[in-house]
C-alpha cells in the first residue's frame, strides 16, 4: 500500500472515529439532541453560558468518561493482540489465548481483596499477565516444540489454570463487599466507569503506543523468525522483551478497568491487516484505532440496544466469533 | 582477507567437538565451498562465521577485528547470511522483507526511509528481480525466494555472504541459476562462503573447499587440490568418480551405475 494512500486512511479512520464518538454520546436513555450536546461541549468549554445543569452531569460525568474508556481499551487490547501475533509470529495467539488476560484478572482480583486503588490493580495485573505469557511461552519451550499449535496449547493450559485461580478467589472472598466488587468488574462492564479511571489507563495507553509504534519495523524483522531478524544484527531478546512487556502491559491495564472482554485482541488485528497488509508499520496503528472503533460501537448497542445494559462480551463474542470465523476462511490458504 | 577464523573449535552443550581447531580464511571475490555429510557441522561452521553461535574456542577476525568485541549490528555491516528455509507467518511484499537487511543502518525505534527502500530496489535489482518488489512473499516461487534471500543479503552491503545450502529445495535450472549468480557476486569482489551436499557444485564454481570429515579432521584448499576420487569416496562413504568431460571442459563428480 503507498504511503500517501495510507496516511489518507488513517486520516479517514481518526475522522470517522470522532464522528461516531460524538454521536455515541447523543445516544442513550437520557437522549440528547446532537446540537444540545454540541452547545452543551461548547458551554463546558467556557465558550458559551451553560444551557442545562441537568444534561452536563450525564453528558460529562457518565457519557463521555464511558466514551472515551471504551475507545481507549478497545485500542489497548486491539494493539497487545496485533504486537502479540507479531512477536510470536502466529496469527492465532491474542491477550485471551495466552492467559495474559486471566492472568491480569487474577492480578486485579488480588488487589480488589486487599483492598487496593486502581494504580496497585494496574501494577497486578500486570505482573500476573506477565508472569502468564512467560509461563505460555516457557510451557511450550519445554515440550521442545516451536508450531503455533503448541504456543496455543500451553496458553489455555495457563489460562485454564488462572481462572481456577480465580474462582477460587471469588470462593473466599467476603460475600458482602469484595464478591460485588469482583463480579461486577469482571463482567466486562463500562457502566461505572469514572473520569479517575480513564486518567489512570491514560498513561499506560499513550507509552505503550509511543513505544509498540515505535519498534513496529522490528516487530516485522522479528516476525521473520529469530535467525532473520538476528543476522541483520537486532538484539532479539531485548526488542521482543519490550514488545511483549509493553503488549502485556496493555491487556493488564484494560483488564483492570473492566475485566476480560474476549475477541477483540484476536479478531481485529486480523482485520487490520486485511485492511493494509501485513506491515507491522502500517497494521498496528489501524488495529489501534479499528480496536477503538468496535469498542466504541459495541459498547454504545450494549447500552442502547435494550432497557439494560448487555455484558460486553456477550456482544464482542457474538459479533467476534462468526468475524473470525470468516477471516479464518478468507485466510484459509495462509494458516500453517 | 576479510574474515579470518583461528583455531576454532565447536560443540553443542553437553555433546563431543563438531569440530576442533579450525583455521582459515575468506578474502575478496573468493569463493569457499563448505563440504561434509550430514552432521558434520556444516551449518554450524556458518553459523558460528555469522555470529549466530559462538564458538567455544578460538576466534574469528572481520578486517583484523575480534568478532567478539564487535557489537551485532557491525558484524551484520559485513557479513550477510542466506538461511537455509523462511516461512513467514504473514504475507509481506517482497521489498519489506528486503529492506529488512538495511536493519544494522536503522535506529532501534526507526523505520526504513526513501533511501532504504532504494538500497533495497538496488539489490532486487542487482538479482534481475525488481519485477517481484511488489509481490507477496509467499507467493512466489522458490528459487525466486532464494533470489529474494540473496537480494536481502546485499542490502546489507556486506562484503562476505555466507549461504546455507543455496541449492536446497530448488530444481536443477534453478540450483544452476543460483551457482551463476554466486560466481558473478565473487566476481563483484564479494566473498562467498556457501554449504553444499553436491561435490559437482564445488567442481563448478572452482575457488577453495573447506571439509568437515566425519573423522573430525579438517582440510581447507583449493578445489583442485582437495577434490580427489579417493577422497570424495572416502568422505562420504560410496564409491564416486571424478572424470574429465572433454565436451564442456571441466571434470565432473558422478556416481558409479548402482
Amino acid at each position: 500500500m503507498r504511503k500517501t494512500i495510507y496516511i489518507r486512511t488513517l486520516f479517514i479512520m481518526i475522522c470517522i472515529l470522532f464522528i461516531f464518538a460524538f454521536f455515541s454520546i447523543c445516544i442513550g436513555r437520557f437522549s440528547s439532541n446532537p446540537v444540545d450536546v454540541y452547545h452543551a461541549i461548547l458551554g463546558k468549554l467556557g465558550l458559551e453560558p451553560t444551557a442545562d445543569e441537568g444534561m452536563e452531569v450525564v453528558l460529562f460525568s457518565i457519557r463521555i468518561p464511558r466514551v472515551f474508556a471504551s475507545m481507549m481499551i478497545g485500542a489497548m487490547l486491539s494493539l497487545s493482540g496485533a504486537v502479540y501475533q507479531g512477536v510470536f509470529r502466529n496469527p492465532l495467539v491474542s491477550p485471551d489465548i495466552l492467559g495474559v488476560s486471566a492472568g491480569a484478572s487474577v492480578g486485579a482480583a488480588s488487589a480488589i481483596m486487599i483492598g487496593l486503588g486502581i494504580w496497585e490493580r494496574q501494577g497486578f495485573a500486570f505482573l500476573f499477565g506477565l508472569l502468564a505469557v512467560g509461563l505460555s511461552t516457557t510451557i511450550s519451550k519445554l515440550m521442545r516444540n516451536h508450531s503455533n499449535l503448541m504456543l496455543v496449547l500451553s496458553g489455555i493450559i495457563v489460562g485454564g489454570f488462572l481462572n481456577s485461580l480465580l474462582a477460587i478467589m471469588k470462593f473466599v472472598a467476603d460475600e458482602q463487599t469484595e464478591l460485588a466488587t469482583i463480579v461486577f468488574w469482571q463482567m466486562g462492564s463500562f457502566a461505572e466507569i469514572d473520569m479517575q479511571e480513564v486518567v489512570a489507563i491514560g498513561p499506560v495507553l499513550f507509552l505503550g503506543s509511543v513505544l509498540l509504534i515505535g519498534l513496529s519495523w522490528r516487530i516485522n524483522i522479528l516476525s521473520f523468525g529469530e535467525v532473520e531478524a538476528k543476522i541483520v544484527g537486532m538484539n532479539t531478546k531485548q526488542i521482543r522483551g519490550i514488545s511483549i512487556a509493553c503488549a502485556s502491559l496493555l491487556t493488564a491495564s484494560a483488564v483492570s478497568i473492566c475485566g476480560t472482554i474476549g475477541w477483540i485482541g484476536l479478531v481485529i488485528p486480523h482485520l487490520a491487516r486485511l485492511a493494509v497488509g501485513s506491515d507491522h508499520v502500517k497494521m498496528i496503528p489501524v488495529s489501534a484505532l479499528l480496536g477503538a472503533m468496535f469498542m466504541l460501537f459495541v459498547d454504545t448497542v450494549a447500552r442502547a440496544l435494550l432497557t439494560v445494559e448487555i455484558p460486553l462480551s456477550i456482544l464482542t463474542g457474538i459479533i467476534g466469533a462468526p468475524c473470525f470465523a470468516w477471516l479464518l476462511y478468507k485466510q484459509r490458504a495462509t494458516v500453517s | 582477507m576479510i574474515i579470518e577464523v583461528k583455531n576454532m573449535s565447536f560443540a553443542y552443550e553437553g555433546a563431543p567437538l563438531l569440530f576442533d581447531n579450525i583455521s582459515f580464511s575468506v578474502g575478496r571475490g573468493q569463493i569457499v565451498c563448505v563440504l561434509g555429510p550430514n552432521g558434520t557441522g556444516k551449518t554450524t561452521l556458518l553459523n558460528c562465521l555469522a555470529n549466530l553461535s559462538i564458538p567455544t574456542k578460538g576466534r574469528i577476525l572481520i578486517d583484523r577485528k575480534d568478532t567478539e568485541k564487535m557489537s551485532p549490528q557491525e558484524v551484520a555491516m559485513n557479513i550477510g547470511f542466506v538461511p537455509q528455509f523462511i516461512t513467514p507467518s504473514f504475507s509481506y511484499e517482497v521489498l519489506d522483507y528486503v529492506v529488512t537487511g538495511c536493519a544494522p543502518t536503522i535506529g532501534t525505534f526507526q523505520k526504513p526511509k526513501p533511501e532504504h527502500f532504494e538500497i533495497a530496489q538496488e539489490s532486487l535489482k542487482q538479482m534481475g528481480i525488481l519485477h517481484l518488489a511488489h509481490k507477496y512473499y509467499n507467493q512466489i516461487s522458490g528459487g525466486e525466494r532464494q533470489q529474494v534471500s540473496i537480494a536481502r543479503a546485499l542490502a546489507q552491503r556486506p562484503k562476505v555472504i555466507l549461504m546455507d545450502e543455496p541449492t536446497a529445495h530448488l530444481d536443477f535450472g534453478n540450483q544452476i541459476k543460483v551457482l551463476r549468480i554466486i560466481k558473478s557476486l565473487a566476481a563483484e569482489g564479494y566473498g562467498a562462503v556457501i554449504t553444499t551436499h553436491n561435490p559437482d557444485h564445488a567442481l563448478l564454481l572452482g575457488g577453495d573447499v573447506a571439509v568437515i570429515h566425519p573423522s573430525g579432521e579438517f582440510i581447507f584448499g583449493s578445489c583442485k587440490d582437495v577434490i580427489r576420487e579417493d577422497f570424495l569416496s572416502s568422505l562420504y562413504g560410496v564409491e564416486l568418480h571424478l572424470c574429465h568431460l572433454a565436451e564442456i571442459e571441466r571434470d565432473i563428480c558422478v556416481a558409479p551405475s548402482l
